[in-house]
């Protein structure tokens, strides 16, 4: 079936040749899909605006041997649009989208990246919550759906229950006094509080934690993160917290 | 495969810019066939687009000398500046004969997933050309995706502390096409930019 149609969430655009694009898609039930969009560089065409990093769109394409050709497309939600306007929320998408990109397969359904992906822009368009927390969030639960769930509160070893006060990359979450190993990090109790309020969704807790405990805790999900994916996320770097 | 100087003109077209292995090997026969004084030509205009064409110590523009045509021209309103992304964008607002201020080229958009951020662009040159105060209107021109949209909102966030007036183009139709065609956020960023022709 050579034609198909799908909801997916524009991940990331390269400029081809003169007009076209590649564009990479989450899409719903594909995964990743690779397309080329024909002339959308071209200030009049119909896809061009549809087609930005963060557009939620219902497209239909055209199964190609390497890439797909997108044909139609129509807007689902315009989050793209909304998250351009707040620098510190495009920053917190672009590490999303590029995070996603990394985690999902080709040719995979992979409804649960979509949807959490999806609720994470919205979050981010709708400014319902602090960009940063958004997007830290985001990465906790999009790495525990592919199978990384990390533990903040009981020993990810043995079981013990916690608090705990070591906190180790490599384990998986937190560890125990006799589970700790050299190279775990001393994080404050409030910081492991606060991830594991994040990766519940227990935002009133989240909204109510201190800049130093959110800025510790963004230290230990970029080495969550980065331990997992075997290397980091470019996006990270430039993401803005105010 | 071919052999010897013409595979390797075709290697280094191949090289190129949008130029495919078809394409360049087209390109190579063409040159191969084509008269001795049209391929000198062409090689010395590569030469001297190398030798004497740099960016502009003002703007970033192309240049034959240290400052752009347009940065050297008196005539041009200094108090306004125009932020484009690249070179070639300088050429299209030039065209439209409205524009009779200065420009600056940024070399770019903000992409954090391509590694660029505000420091790989000319921002701080930006910063400096309007310390003295002599400029009282920003004009940002970046594209009009969602790239451009970020960057402009960036510096438009930097500038505000500046004193400097910042304007957006407008986003909206193009001329020559109809209605029922344009896509629901061009139409809408229309809306959100119409002008009042009667009060």
């Amino acid at each position: 079936m050579p034609l198909y149609r799908d909801a997916a969430i524009v991940l990331r655009t390269h400029k081809l040749g003169e007009a076209d694009r590649i564009i990479t898609l989450l899409a719903r039930e594909r995964g990743l899909v690779r397309a080329v969009a024909k002339g959308v560089r071209r200030t009049k065409s119909k896809f061009g605006a549809r087609l930005e990093p963060g557009m939620v769109v219902d497209a239909q394409l055209y199964e190609g041997r390497n890439l797909d050709t997108v044909t139609q497309v129509e807007v689902l939600a315009p989050y793209g649009e909304a998250i351009a306007r707040d620098y510190d929320a495009w920053t917190a998408a672009s590490a999303m989208l590029e995070t996603a990109e990394r985690l999902v397969e080709a040719r995979e359904s992979s409804r649960a990246q979509f949807f959490l992906l999806a609720g994470g822009l919205a979050a981010l368009a709708g400014r319902e919550h602090d960009a940063g927390l958004v997007l830290d969030a985001f990465l906790l639960r999009s790495l525990s759906v592919a199978g990384w769930a990390p533990s903040f509160r009981d020993c990810v070893r043995c079981g013990e229950p916690g608090p705990h006060k070591a906190f180790n990359v490599s384990a998986g979450g937190a560890v125990c006094p006799s589970c700790r190993t050299p190279g775990s990090a001393a994080p404050a109790l409030a910081t492991l509080a606060l991830l594991g309020a994040l990766l519940e969704g227990d935002w009133s807790s989240a909204e109510a934690s201190e800049a130093v405990h959110r800025r510790e805790g963004r230290g230990l999900v970029a080495a969550f993160l980065q331990w997992h994916l075997e290397r980091g996320v470019r996006s990270l770097r430039l993401v803005e917290r105010s | 495969m071919y052999e010897g100087a013409v595979q390797d003109l075709i290697d280094e077209l191949g090289h190129l810019p949008g130029v495919g292995p078809k394409s360049a090997q087209r390109i190579a026969f063409h040159l191969l066939v084509a008269d001795e004084d049209e391929v000198k030509r062409l090689v010395d205009a590569l030469v001297q687009v190398k030798s004497r064409v740099r960016f502009c110590a003002v703007c970033g523009n192309v240049a034959e000398a240290e400052t752009c045509r347009i940065c050297s021209d008196d005539r041009r309103d200094a108090s306004l500046i125009c932020v484009v992304e690249e070179p070639k964008d300088v050429v299209a607002v030039e065209r439209t004969r409205e524009f009779r201020g200065r420009y600056h080229v940024l070399g770019g958009a903000i992409s954090p997933m391509e590694g660029v951020g505000p420091d790989d662009l000319s921002i701080a040159q930006l910063f400096t050309r309007l310390a003295d105060g002599s400029v009282t209107e920003v004009i940002i021109a970046t594209d009009p995706n969602l790239e451009g949209e970020a960057t402009a909102t960036y510096l438009a966030r930097a500038l505000g502390t500046m004193g400097v007036r910042v304007s957006r183009l407008a986003s909206g139709l193009p001329v020559g096409g109809d209605l029922e065609y344009a896509d629901e956020i061009t139409l809408g960023r229309a809306f959100e930019g119409r002008r009042l022709i009667h009060a």
